[in-house]
């Protein structure tokens, strides 16, 4: 099976993604970002990084590349695509995913270990999960989840909430000024995923805490969860009718 | 085009009706123009001049301290590249090599801290991926004034945003370093930042333009007017602080197109494409041209109008010594010269064919262009000639006088046997209170609020993130680790730089060696005065004998460095520093031994003994300790034998975690095994002499570890086998930090002397946290969340600004 990992100029954090695929045993393939070419992979994933510098907004000039246009026939299809921090970025300004990615409260980077909980266990993403809080790090100067109350609402109403930030206890950081919420997100929002459950973004990097000689590999459960989707998607074969309804049980 | 380009003459700096003559403006002495005219055979033109000016300044010719780093141990096992290279490369088994190097970039940052440091990133990481080798890491050691001073501040939150605005851009995580505060750098910062790199053996590449007729190319960013003459206004002479006029002579950063250049430049060393490359830092092309030439034997012929320039109207002598950062030259044979620019083109980096390599040994500077025969075309002009030699290898040398200061305080001779003084600060003192102050001072507190401002774990190396002593990165594919970290002295350097730079080194290589790894060498950032002035020079002397002697007697090769002068501003110099950066490997990651305590019940084992001396410590600091006192010495023998101790005890699986005795003292190691662990202890420790020198005093060559308790044995067994003193003091447990004071020196002789000295320190864990994890929020008035006191922040930025 081979998972695409997108690369844009200045993706930094692609290594680690790259790393993460080949340790869950899959076939990780660059798709470079002037191609919209996905060169039929089974899932798709957005890395960390800088993409073209980020100078403007983070995400806003990837969301133009050539790749974009073959991650979003992709994703239309019922592809499962996956951003990850920048990543996630990219996806919230091309609109595959709601909400917006605002500078952090302290407006300063925040790079550490955090916790987050998966809110389901039954999406795409997190069903490898065990449901307990993952700890992994995130990396990141705009990261602060931001939709106005009546989409938070209808997020929450949706099961589009994927990741929430939580305390050592379990307990979801809702201040945005708590240290466990290390951007200010609102809801203490980590991560979410579009309406039909197969476009998914989170802050944190799931990635680099995927083995155990790092420290941990709580990640690992997230790109083993990406990995069993894929595998589920290809084996339906597309078009993905099946996989939608997985997406939503 | 500007009339600026079109004759030398023209292109004098716009500063005509001055009385000055050029060559006094440009920072060259008349002396120095006397040899400028001897090596030329003819008074030199103005665009030579400058391009001597900036290759002849401290920081590009090394011409004050070459004599003396000449006298550096620099030949190690595994060595494929050191000093004179653009970083040391030292294999490290499984066809793979590790390139580090640091470098200094204190002016820029005090000028403007944000593009000082990120520059300052930018410049170290082109030295490591120059070399071949993909950066992996990133240290900074930085040093700034008193941490309440609203500048200080403003420095330190601009340095910090820069390193980690460039280091997280660029995709290399920032795993370890330093932050001191110490007054003597009120008015001219430190930022001493370290890069590492990782690479196959066969992908070294030196940076030399080999082979007459070959293509020089060069790539990156445009060339424009910033940074001009950043190396010879900034970095080499005496240091104004706050003069607007220098501003444009701090580069300014790109990392995006910085990561660009990593991915093509290692594209093209991969794929053999190019047979010499450097990169563009100080003295822009004119040290990139010289030096590749010079290295090869070869000259280079330079067309000035094909290079791509950021801004019209720039005169030669601006293109010759711009420092617009984000550049690289190459050199390629002309059949490779289509793929060498198909990679770049791929990557959107711009690059130009500037020229030829020659055989004549000179750096030709012409306009007009080049033909297809490798000559300039008839017509063309030529705008400068030097020998590349004369601007490189055969640079001027001072030997500059060195003079020791009248007054010197020398460290007593180790093994002289303790005596309390009744001018030991130590009367009425209460250990608990002085750790806990110790734990919560601006140089001892957690450095969190910084590293976290880092992006620390990208690439998915990391294995000990920055905070917890020396950074471990694993490396993939392999049981190998490599274990970094940088440590300075400056508060014994100021009494004694001899002695402050052999603990500098002492204290780098024990970090590396109590996680069980072996330093393969060590990169040194050396920050000095003026060496013009005796005293400053003899610092500078005394520093380079103490590292080389530090070195030879720990069998650690130098394999690079940078020297940072004229770290003076009106109110005076800063302490000399030595900045020590080590890498060490650890040849199975299974092995690595960290400082936090790891089990309930373990023995508690100090190795070491603490010899007379609290000056330049913490504590010293803290208590305002007379200036009578003096340092604690090293025995560089013991030094050596306690490294290779731990590391064979850590090698023979024995130890749980080991710590080493520096800042703050024994007290302080053993409370940062608890903070960090979670874990209390009960220990006793026997004090003979001065309760105040056994708990914080920082006499070097000592360590505190912890074992399986049926270790203990073995692990003293093998101490005395290194001909070291082991002491079981106790426990692993619960969650205090008991340490019972026992023994003639402690209670009753301190009670004798009136000192009322308390006989245990008994503090809770989670109080220690406390005041450590929030001392340099404190310090520096960021505390609180989740802006971390950004309105004290900007206050303070506002306030520098009005």
């Amino acid at each position: 099976m081979r998972i695409g990992v997108v690369i844009f100029p200045d993706s930094n954090s692609d290594v680690d993604s790259l790393n993460a695929l080949a340790v869950a045993g899959v076939e990780p393939v660059r798709l470079w970002h002037e191609s919209p070419d996905l060169s039929g992979v089974s899932a798709v994933i957005l890395p960390g990084g800088f993409s073209y510098g980020d100078y403007l907004r983070a995400g806003v000039i990837a969301r133009f590349s050539p790749v974009m246009r073959g991650v979003s026939a992709f994703a239309a299809e019922g592809g499962y695509v996956l951003g990850i921090c920048n990543g996630f970025q990219v996806l919230a300004e091309a609109r595959l995913v709601p909400g917006a990615l605002l500078r952090n409260r302290s407006l300063r980077f925040a790079g550490r270990l955090v916790n987050i909980k998966p809110e389901r266990l039954d999406s795409p993403f997190t069903r490898a999960a065990t449901g307990a809080p993952l700890r992994v790090p995130v990396a990141h100067g705009e990261g602060c989840y931001y939709a106005d109350e009546a989409t938070l609402d209808e997020l929450e109403a949706n099961g589009q909430v994927l990741f929430r930030y939580v305390r050592e206890d379990g307990a979801p950081a809702l201040d945005p000024d708590e240290p466990a919420n290390p951007n200010g997100s609102l809801r203490a929002i980590a991560g979410v995923c579009n309406a039909a459950g197969n476009v998914a973004g989170l802050m944190p990097h799931p990635e680099r805490m995927s083995e155990a000689i790092l420290g941990r590999d709580d990640g690992m459960q997230l790109i083993r969860s990406l990995v069993e989707s894929a595998a589920a998607w290809d084996a339906a074969q597309r078009p993905a009718p099946k996989a939608k309804a997985e997406a939503r049980p | 085009m500007s009339d600026m380009t079109t004759t030398p003459a023209a292109s004098v700096p716009p500063v005509q009706p001055e009385p000055e003559p050029l060559h006094r403006q440009l920072g060259v002495t008349d002396g120095e123009l006397e040899v400028i005219r001897q090596k030329l055979g003819r008074d030199p033109n103005h665009t030579e001049l400058a391009m001597f000016s900036v290759m002849w300044s401290e920081h590009c010719s090394y011409k004050s301290s070459k004599p003396l780093l000449k006298t550096l141990p620099t030949r190690g096992n595994g060595m494929m590249a050191g000093v004179g290279d653009n970083a040391g490369v030292v294999r490290i088994g499984d066809g793979l090599a590790v390139a580090f190097k640091i470098e200094s970039h204190n002016h820029p940052s005090a000028v403007e801290p944000y593009q000082g440091a990120a520059t300052g990133v930018g410049g170290i990481l082109r030295d490591i991926f120059t070399m071949g080798a993909r950066p992996i890491a990133v240290l900074d050691a930085l040093r700034f004034g008193d941490p309440k001073d609203p500048r200080t501040r403003h420095l330190v939150d601009g340095v910090v945003r820069g390193v980690g605005g460039y280091g997280n851009c660029v995709g290399v995580p920032t795993v370890g370093g330093e932050l001191v505060f110490d007054p003597s750098y009120q008015g001219n910062p430190l930022v001493n930042v370290m890069a590492i790199g990782l690479l196959e053996e066969r992908m070294l590449i030196l940076a030399e333009a080999p082979g007459p007729g070959n293509y020089v190319v060069l790539f990156g960013s445009t060339t424009g007017r910033d940074g001009i003459g950043g190396a010879s206004v900034l970095a080499s002479a005496t240091f104004q602080h706050d003069d607007p006029n220098k501003r444009p002579t701090v580069q300014v950063g790109d990392p995006f197109a910085e990561k660009l250049l990593i991915e093509a430049s290692l594209e093209l060393i991969d794929r053999r494409l190019v047979v010499g490359i450097q990169d563009l830092g100080a003295a822009g092309i004119t040290c990139a041209t010289s030096e590749s030439a010079d290295k090869a034997g070869t000259g280079i012929l330079l067309d000035l109008d094909v290079i791509p320039r950021r801004e019209p109207g720039m005169a030669p002598w601006e293109v010759m010594i711009s420092e617009s950062q984000e550049r690289m030259l190459a050199t390629c044979v002309p059949e490779n010269f289509a793929a060498v620019r198909e990679v770049c083109e791929r990557w959107g980096i711009p690059i130009a064919l500037v020229g030829r390599v020659t055989t004549d040994g000179d750096i030709a500077i012409i306009e007009g262009g080049i033909g297809p025969d490798g000559r300039p075309n008839p017509g063309a002009k030529e705008i400068a000639r030097i020998p590349a030699k004369a601007l490189t290898s055969d640079a001027i040398v001072h030997y500059r006088l060195a003079t020791p200061p009248t007054r010197r305080r020398q460290a007593p001779a180790p093994g002289i046997p303790l005596t309390a003084k009744d001018g030991l600060p130590e009367r009425g003192m209460d250990p608990a209170a002085v750790l806990a102050a110790l734990l919560g001072s601006p140089n001892l507190s957690s450095r969190h609020w910084v590293y976290q401002q880092y992006d620390s774990s990208v690439q998915s190396n990391t294995v000990e993130w920055p905070g917890h002593g020396a950074a471990v990165l694993r490396v993939k594919g392999t049981k190998k680790a490599l274990v970094a970290t940088t440590d300075g002295n400056q508060t014994v350097s100021a009494i004694d730089p001899h002695l402050g730079a052999q603990l500098a080194v002492a204290e780098a290589t024990r970090n590396v060696s109590i996680t069980g790894a072996r330093s393969l060498g060590i990169t040194n950032c050396l920050n000095y005065g003026n060496p013009e002035r005796p005293e400053a020079f003899w610092q500078l002397q005394e520093a380079v004998r103490g590292m080389g002697e530090a070195c030879r007697a720990l069998g650690v090769p130098v394999t690079g460095g940078n020297v940072s002068l004229y770290n003076e501003y009106p109110g005076g110099a800063i302490s000399p520093t030595p900045v020590i950066g080590v890498v060490g490997l650890l040849e199975d990651i299974s092995l690595l031994v960290r400082p936090p305590f790891t089990t309930e019940g373990d023995s508690v084992i100090l190795v070491g003994q603490s010899t007379p001396g609290m000056a330049g410590s913490e504590y010293a600091a803290l208590a305002g300790l007379s200036s009578e006192d003096a340092p604690p010495g090293i025995d560089l023998d013991r030094e050596a034998a306690l490294q290779s101790f731990i590391r064979e005890a850590i090698g023979r699986a024995l130890v749980a975690s080991a710590q080493d005795v520096s800042g703050g003292g024994l007290a302080v190691a053993i409370a940062e095994c608890c903070m960090w662990s979670g874990l209390g202890a009960k220990l006793r420790l026997g004090v003979s002499g001065s309760p105040a020198i056994e708990l914080f005093g920082e006499s070097p060559s000592r360590l505190v570890l912890s074992c399986r308790p049926r270790h203990a044995a073995a692990i003293e067994l093998l101490a005395r086998q290194f001909g070291l003193p082991a002491d079981i003091l106790g426990t692993v447990g619960g969650l205090r930090l008991r340490i019972e004071l026992t023994g003639h020196g402690a209670t009753g002789a301190a009670e004798a002397r009136g000192s009322g000295v308390a006989d245990a320190l008994d503090v809770s864990i989670t109080d220690l946290r406390h005041t450590w994890d929030h001392g340099l929020a404190r310090a520096l008035g960021v505390e609180g969340s989740p802006g971390h006191g950004l309105e004290a922040a900007r206050t303070a930025v506002e306030g520098e600004a009005n």
